[in-house]
């Protein structure tokens, strides 16, 4: 493992987005000659004064504003501080920007940061998971890396993108997920990718849960256990292909995932599967996901509602037993 | 920019005279079971709506129009068509049987479409003026939003004012307070006195009109709209008038009380700047039947165009939700 961060990545891609286009600024909490509440945009304002821009704490005016900038040909990066703080923003996510280039032909190049997901302590409004609440409404990319490499690739393409999307950044991963380089493999948006070739069973998972699927698989190899994990990186596109693939080589799926239970990207990927390869399948698919209830404040609990290496390793155990 | 007072009025009312007219005749498709969904009209509000439609220049200029603004898109320079292909749902209209009625536009031409959650227009119209301060496009220009007494009790509304203020932006709201909205009274909406004294708390200028008058509300939008294209920040501009209408066509409005439409705020604004007009040696009354007639010919023949012109179809409409090629196929 080098030394460069998940985060290191993100603030890296902005550096050349910015360099490299003069339609992209930056608008958001704290952005500015702070850097962001996580570091995301340090240094950003002493090289680009007038395209990195504090806004006063309106998440529902700062995505309008990023949607009429968009109009105008600007390609806006707006950082939510939290990702659970864009629900103040939804409206303008889901009914304006979501639904602009069918209702009117022009599209919205915008790129919403969603710094998600949860971390010791963080509790229950600093700590969500949002993707699955977007993914529901038509018009919106999202994107979830897992990886140093994807972090930096997939804010870059987000950015070129000529369409609304928004970029799922797992908080937990900012400054533990380390790699040599933010450079690597570059797979377009809409692609997942195996990232553990099994034959046992397949785990299909995104952001950090990749993460912890990987030391489950990891921990099941040593009683002889072959799972294939598969990262979406991306829950829309769903690249169902890749996933179908995988199945049909392990014939048994589990999906794990961080956000609450009831409906969301798991439920979509057992659906998928289900309705598209049944026959592929040895054993009813599986789902794992957080508990139905808000993310709790101390560590311990906090530990119980997420799916971790224990849990994601029993899941394993349970689907390669029926 | 060299247009005489007078001419500026005469192009105001010749909008209003539009508007109204295009109204009762989409009003009367609706009756008629013609118009799917609803008609929403503005009669008593035109006066103010073409007032800040007048003021703006199609091209240079930024108008986020809401529901009663007939008149303001007509002022602007909206195609009569873009309303009757809109409200009839033709493939050929701005929005090709995608959307209705009221939510139109042309985005890329200074003209976003709306969205029907009150308030979330302005910041919008914020950032399409931030982004061209970034492009350097921005001197002269003015963008401006029209919201009604129930909008600005949004959060959005607050938002987005607040942060045309903290950014000095050319923006003009255009507040129509109608004391509706749809059947909530001004008591059940705001306690404070006067909408306008809001302005202050956003560190902008606010100005106030009679909605009823034509005179009054073109001379106190037109100055606002100069102080924001003199760099002055962003405006309030409150009017106070009677919708003299339902919410939309389905509703009766039983529950406005009768002693407002007696009163002051409950003129129309028609009849008022028909006087006005007549009375200041702007138009005779001859002129002015005139362009009725003239309205009237091209409201049937917009009609008319927008109903022969196909309905959308299914098989062949354009169901891409991305603009980027080929992203909707692999959802």
């Amino acid at each position: 493992m080098g030394e460069v961060t998940y985060i290191d990545a993100i603030r890296e891609a902005h550096h050349d987005v910015m360099a490299q286009d003069d339609r992209v600024f930056v608008y958001g909490q704290d952005v500015g000659v702070f850097g962001g509440a996580f570091k995301a945009t340090q240094g950003l304002k002493k090289k680009y004064p007038d395209r990195v821009l504090d806004a006063p704490i309106s998440e529902d005016a700062m995505v309008g504003l990023a949607v009429g900038a968009a109009i105008e040909g600007m390609r806006p990066i707006i950082e939510m501080q939290f990702a659970d703080f864009s629900s103040v923003g939804f409206n303008q996510i889901v009914n304006q920007a979501g639904a602009h280039y069918f209702r009117t032909g022009i599209p919205i190049p915008i790129t919403v940061r969603l710094p998600c997901g949860g971390t010791p302590g963080s509790g229950p409004f600093h700590s969500q998971m949002m993707e699955g609440v977007y993914a529901q409404y038509p018009g919106l990319v999202i994107v979830t890396p897992a990886t140093v490499a994807d972090a930096y690739a997939m804010l870059v393409a987000s950015v070129a993108l000529d369409d609304p999307v928004l970029y799922c950044e797992h908080k937990f991963l900012y400054r533990w997920l380390k790699a040599d380089s933010f450079k690597g493999e570059a797979l377009p948006i809409g692609q997942a990718r195996i990232v553990r070739a099994g034959k046992h069973a397949t785990v299909v998972a995104y952001s950090a849960m990749v993460h912890e699927a990987l030391h489950a698989a990891e921990s099941l190899a040593e009683e002889g256990w072959e799972i294939e994990v598969v990262d979406l990186r991306s829950v829309k596109p769903l690249d169902t292909d890749t996933v179908i693939a995988s199945v049909a080589r392990t014939g048994r799926l589990l999906a794990v995932g961080e956000a609450y239970p009831w409906g969301g990207v798991t439920a979509e990927v057992v659906s998928r599967v289900a309705s598209e390869g049944f026959h592929l399948l040895d054993a009813p698919p599986q789902r794992l996901n957080a508990r139905d209830t808000p993310v709790p404040y101390h560590p311990n609990l906090w530990e119980a509602h997420r799916p971790t290496l224990a849990s994601i390793s029993a899941a394993i155990r349970n689907l390669l037993r029926l | 920019m060299t247009e005489s007072w007078e001419d500026h009025v005469r192009r105001t009312f010749q909008a209003m005279v539009t508007a109204r007219t295009l109204e009762s005749k989409l009003a009367s498709l609706y009756k008629a079971g013609k118009i799917v969904g609803g008609v929403y009209i503005g009669p008593g509000q035109e006066a103010v709506s073409a007032s800040i439609g007048s003021c703006l220049e199609w091209g240079r200029d930024i108008f986020a129009a809401l529901i009663r603004d007939q008149a303001g898109r007509t002022a602007f320079g909206e195609p009569i068509l873009d309303a009757t292909r809109t409200y009839l749902g033709a493939a050929t209209g701005p929005m090709h049987g995608k959307d209705g009625n009221v939510h139109r536009g042309r985005p890329a031409e200074g003209y976003p479409a709306m969205i029907s959650h009150l308030g979330s227009m302005i910041s919008v119209v914020a950032g399409m003026l931030l982004a061209r301060r970034m492009k350097g496009t921005l001197k002269g220009v003015v963008g401006a939003a029209s919201v009604g007494d129930g909008a600005s009790s949004t959060g959005a509304f607050h938002e987005a004012l607040n942060l045309a203020a903290v950014e000095k932006l050319p923006l003009v709201v255009i507040l129509a307070n109608n004391q509706f909205a749809y059947s909530t009274p001004t008591d059940r909406q705001f306690a404070c006195k006067n909408l306008v004294d809001r302005a202050i708390g956003y560190g902008v200028e606010g100005a106030e009109s009679d909605g009823t008058d034509l005179l009054d509300s073109l001379k106190v939008t037109s100055e606002a709209v100069q102080r924001a294209r003199d760099g002055r920040g962003p405006q309030l501009v409150v009017a106070s008038m009677l919708r003299l209408s339902g919410h939309g066509e389905h509703d009766d409005a039983f529950y406005v009380p009768e002693e407002l439409k007696k009163s002051k705020l409950g003129r129309d604004c028609m009849t008022v700047a028909e006087e006005q007009l007549v009375q200041g040696g702007f138009l005779s009354v001859a002129e002015i039947a005139d362009w009725k007639k003239t309205a009237a010919e091209k409201v049937q023949a917009a009609v008319a165009t927008a109903q022969q012109e196909p309905a959308p179809d299914p098989y062949r409409a354009d169901w891409n939700v991305f603009a980027t090629p080929g992203l909707g196929d692999q959802q």
